[in-house]
């Protein structure tokens, strides 16, 4: 059997986190009723004009900067001309002549190191209204909500290689948006969707495969199966000696599988042109080092200084800047007198097991970080042991409880009065005689036994280190 | 007092002088529609109730102060591609025949602050698209002067309505000559301003590019008094320009002797009907008498404005009526087998001839392969027409020529060759491309009886200089009549 | 020489335009198109190298509004026109995927 590479390229669509739509001053919040946030701009009325949104050109020109693009300093919307009924106007604002941002690159980290992902191009265009079947009327019903609602179309050179590469690739932009504030980049909410371009050759072969465009993958693991199930399939044809169709295909993830969504009526000629109603967009060099000296520190700095300032393993940098709600979250512990480590620790350990137990996202994180910095104070002064501290961090994660007040109404304090510790440790050891005996004759791991009986009958308010070395110190005198 | 033959300038005079009602004013005009608009045929919508109740509201805002301005008062037709909040704006169009915009146009939001009554809508070509006024779905309007005659297009409508004394104004709109055109079949003045001047808002887009709205009327102040009105920038219009000079009653005030007007020699060449060039020479004759300089030149570049013009203006339109799929508003068909079917039928069924002919060669032009070679090509030797305008603004104030190459034609002599009516917007198209201003001015009447204009054209924003060389022509040529005065039928 | 007009560029035509054309129509069609673009091709004996194409008349550029929220319009206004609606939607012939 023949060897073979999968050649991939993405087309990422980013809604934008503007308060408004990109030619019309409608609501571009999410889930309102249908045709509620909508005017004649987004729902193509005769006779109605387009005037852009400023903020969507500063948005498209912070992410094509932080994604290292050239800048076009002229440029304009064009017309992309299709009828379908989502689409208000039957043409979408776009841009295809001269793109806002163009020939840039992101640097990803895959298994073997670091890869550089070239972005072709990046350019501003309106979102589409919402279709949904009605079963009742077997019809579609529409609704213009989303149609107008700014997006940013990040379009990569075919770089990528596997499954694995593409989620890289994807991460990182959308850790880069959410740094910039451009979008909030949610794949389930549809704020970012990639449609992937695959193609497959022989090992070696340096010609491009026929590609296919495949879309409708509304998260990372249906992105990873449609990409195997593509290059399968394509395989498999070219195998058989059959050649692979330039086409779109929808990926049905319940189906685990695409199929081709092609229609005679389908005009594969958008006649793109210059929109008449919109002037060219020029920007100066002023305004681009303007929006550079504005950049935010993005992940790959912030997961640096992470380790060389706070000491942190590249580990845990990487897994707290994977989020910029988490890494926040971090930063404001800090500042509030968390130690860097232990809020690490804590962030990367407990914050994370629980978000993902409850599905939730770190942008959701309830307790202050104030309430967190206290926390990690209570356990280093020894007032609460680690068991506690876990439990008071549960109810911490639901219900942002002030952990000292917590610990003292519920009386989680450890016992330091050494009276009763020594006298429990001493009806513990009576109690068991065998486990003391064998502690006696060295079985050190009988330890553990002991301890966790003392604590029981302490109700875990002790320090279990401390347990432990007042039983040898019982036993051994 | 004839109310009829009442400049709008002196109509509003006497209002604020309480000589003539508001409510008295706009009853004439809605008499003398009912009494002559079933062989006119000018107006699509008039809503009487509307217009009276209106009129006593401006009545009263007058009295209050509320409208201080010199049109308050005067009753407007409005072009039926100019969205009306609550008045149905078909665009002469089976595919926008029950079209209630939610809306107003910017201009029409003007002419209401201006204190003016909006008397109802007017018949046009179907989208703008015609010569003629013959394209419009519902029916032909009849040219005042001669009702064998065309009214010329597409303002056809708003045209004949101030011809017949049906309206002391009216709004046109302009994209290849549409105002110009059938000023001078109907005699009325009209002007198509710089492109950019009055806000596209709400004017329903044939090619956006190249349409204004404009002012038609009997005189050229009339018209200057409305585009003063109209001439504002509209945040809403992303094309609209700033200009801190729209005061165009100013022009009047100045002596038209300083004027240097150049004649294009190619527009006195062959094409032209001997009644109009002789229209252009007395035009000429006129502007010497007031002192002006007048001289032929060469412009350059005839040739090519029609093949431009017809490839941008259907390149725009075919995109821009797009939105008439039977989704949103409009027809749609009875019967259909799925989206694209009704998608087909109901433009099919609501679109006419001329409206598919423009939309067909605008997708090809469009399409790949051919692109650069059309649409591109098209856009490059507009800006060569530009330059040419450049050029000859450098060395004239004015470019005095005709406004079409005959006086109005004949009902149902211009449809059956598509070709042969492109032709002859030889003299208006260039204009529209270069996005000048341009203002036709009644000269003289041909011996048949029909009236015959001249074609004034400026450089960008330089509308004074047409005002002031139009006001040059009337004060030479004396008085003009139109049809329905005097008359005692048309 | 102008392009040729074939039956299958009007075919195409008639799916870019969305428009359904009888065979009379379509036959029509084909000739005046081709009569107009015999006649556009006129436009090729000019020359526009080194010219840039004029799509705004004027050299403005940046127009920008401010990212504040206006007023939407409310939805039975909207539907007002709407040929058939359901639910506070335009209702349409069903879509496929």
């Amino acid at each position: 059997m023949k060897q073979y590479e999968t050649v991939i390229g993405l087309e990422v669509h980013v809604e934008l986190a503007t308060k408004t739509k990109i030619f019309c001053g409608c609501s571009t919040a999410f889930g309102a009723a249908p045709n509620t946030h909508v005017c004649p701009v987004c729902t193509g009325m005769p006779g109605s004009l387009p005037v852009l949104n400023r903020q969507v050109v500063e948005f498209a020109l912070k992410a094509g900067l932080a994604l290292n693009c050239e800048i076009n300093q002229f440029c304009k919307f064009d017309r992309k001309n299709y009828f379908y009924p989502d689409n208000p106007q039957n043409y979408q604002i776009s841009q295809l002549y001269l793109p806002i941002c163009h020939d840039g690159f992101v640097e990803i980290e895959t298994g073997s190191g670091t890869k550089k992902v070239r972005i072709h191009e990046i350019h501003m265009e309106e979102d589409a209204g919402k279709l949904v079947h009605d079963d009742w009327t077997d019809s579609s019903l529409v609704d213009y909500n989303r149609s107008g609602v700014p997006l940013i179309e990040i379009v990569s050179e075919p770089d990528m290689r596997s499954a694995d590469e593409v989620i890289a690739y994807l991460t990182c932009l959308q850790s880069t948006m959410q740094y910039l504030g451009v979008s909030d980049c949610r794949l389930q909410e549809g704020s970012m969707r990639a449609d992937v371009n695959l193609s497959v050759r022989e090992v070696g072969s340096s010609a491009f495969g026929t590609r296919t465009e495949m879309k409708n993958l509304n998260s990372f693991k249906a992105i990873a199966r449609a990409i195997d199930g593509e290059r399968e399939r394509q395989i498999e044809l070219i195998e058989e000696g059959k050649s692979v169709i330039q086409e779109t295909r929808r990926w049905d993830d319940n189906k685990e599988s695409s199929h081709a969504m092609r229609s005679k009526e389908d005009a594969k000629d958008y006649r793109y042109f210059p929109d008449p109603d919109l002037p060219p967009i020029t920007i100066s060099d002023e305004w681009i080092a303007k929006i550079k000296s504005e950049q935010p520190e993005l992940k790959r700095e912030k997961a640096a200084r992470y380790q060389s300032e706070y000491g942190l393993s590249a580990y845990d940098a990487d897994l707290l800047t994977g989020d910029k709600a988490l890494a926040e979250r971090f930063e404001a512990s800090i500042a509030a007198g968390a130690a860097p480590k232990k809020a690490a620790n804590w962030l990367t350990g407990e914050t994370l097991r629980l978000l993902k137990e409850k599905n939730m996202e770190p942008g959701e994180i309830r307790f202050a970080p104030e309430h967190l910095a206290a926390l990690i104070l209570l356990f280093e002064k020894g007032v609460i042991n680690n068991q506690t501290a876990k439990e008071v961090f549960a109810v911490m994660f639901d219900g942002d409880v002030d952990p000292e007040t917590y610990v003292s109404e519920h009386g989680l304090k450890m016992e330091s009065d050494s009276g009763l510790l020594t006298e429990t440790v001493k009806k513990i050891i009576d109690a068991n005689p065998k486990a003391a005996g064998e502690l006696r004759e060295g079985k050190d791991k009988v330890i553990g036994f002991l301890v966790g009986q003392v604590m029981r009958e302490m109700k875990g308010k002790a320090d279990p280190a401390l347990v432990g070395d007042l039983i040898r110190k019982q036993i051994f005198g | 007092m004839q109310i009829l033959e009442l400049s709008a300038l002196e109509l509003a005079d006497e209002i604020k002088k309480g000589t003539i009602g508001v409510t008295e004013a706009a009853k004439a005009s809605l008499d003398q529609i009912r009494k002559e608009d079933s062989k006119v045929c000018a107006y699509m919508t008039v809503d009487e109730d509307a217009v009276m109740k209106r009129a006593r509201e401006v009545e009263e805002g007058i009295k209050s102060g509320r409208y201080t301005g010199p049109l308050a008062g005067v009753p407007i037709a409005v072009k039926d591609n100019i969205c009306t909040k609550g008045m149905r704006t078909t665009c002469s169009s089976k595919i926008l025949e029950n079209f209630v915009p939610f809306y107003n146009a910017e201009a029409v939001d003007l002419i209401e602050k201006a204190g003016m009554i909006m008397l109802g809508k007017t018949n046009m070509d179907e989208f703008a698209m015609g010569s003629t006024t013959e394209t419009s779905a519902f029916m032909a309007t009849k040219n005042p002067w001669n009702t064998e005659h065309v009214p010329g297009g597409s303002s056809g409508g708003s045209c004949a309505a101030v011809a017949a004394g049906e309206a002391f104004l009216a709004l046109g709109s302009d994209t290849g000559g549409s105002i110009r055109q059938p000023s001078s079949y109907c005699g009325v003045t009209g002007i198509k301003p710089t492109y950019g001047t009055v806000s596209r808002y709400g004017l329903i887009a044939y090619a956006s590019s190249l349409d204004q709205i404009g002012p038609i009327g009997k005189t050229a102040a009339d018209c200057a008094a409305l585009l003063s009105v109209l001439a504002s920038y509209d945040k809403k219009d992303s094309t609209s320009m700033k200009r801190d000079d729209a005061d165009f009653m100013a022009a009047f005030k100045e002596n038209p002797a300083s004027l240097r007007i150049g004649i294009p020699k190619e527009y006195l060449s062959e094409g032209l009907d001997e009644d109009v060039r002789k229209g252009v020479e007395q035009a000429a004759e006129y502007l010497k008498e007031q002192g002006a300089t007048v001289e032929t030149f060469d412009l350059g570049f005839m040739e090519y404005t029609i093949p431009a013009y017809y490839v941008i203006a259907s390149a725009e339109a075919s995109s821009n009526l797009e939105r008439f799929d039977g989704v949103k508003y409009g027809y749609r068909t009875a019967e259909y087998d799925g989206l694209h079917d009704m998608y087909k039928k109901s433009r099919s069924e609501g679109f006419g001839p001329e409206v598919k002919r423009r939309i067909m060669l605008g997708s090809f032009v469009l399409s790949s392969g051919y692109y650069d070679a059309y649409y591109l090509k098209a856009l490059k030797v507009r800006a060569k027409i530009k330059q040419a305008f450049d050029e000859a603004f450098s060395r004239y104030d004015v470019i005095l020529g005709p406004a079409a190459p005959t006086a109005a034609p004949k009902l149902g002599t211009s449809l059956s060759d598509p070709m042969k009516m492109y032709l002859s917007d030889i003299y208006t198209v260039a204009v529209n491309l270069a996005g000048l201003p341009g203002l036709t001015v009644p000269c003289t009447v041909n011996e048949k009886g029909l009236p015959i204009g001249v074609q004034l054209i400026g450089d960008c924003f330089a509308e004074k200089k047409l005002f002031l060389a139009a006001s040059g022509i009337e004060k030479a040529r004396g008085a003009w009549t139109l049809p329905f005065t005097g008359k005692e039928t048309l | 020489m102008a392009e040729i007009i074939t039956d299958k560029t009007m075919d195409e035509i008639e799916i870019l335009a969305k428009l359904h054309l009888t065979d009379e129509e379509k036959e029509k069609s084909r000739e005046e198109m081709q009569r107009m673009l015999n006649y556009v091709d006129m436009l090729n004996t000019l020359n526009t190298d080194d010219v840039e194409p004029l799509t705004h008349i004027f050299p403005v550029s940046n127009v920008f509004r401010d990212d504040v929220i206006t007023e939407s319009t409310p939805k039975e206004i909207l539907l007002g026109n709407a040929p058939e609606e359901k639910d506070g939607q335009f209702l349409v012939p069903k879509t496929i995927g």
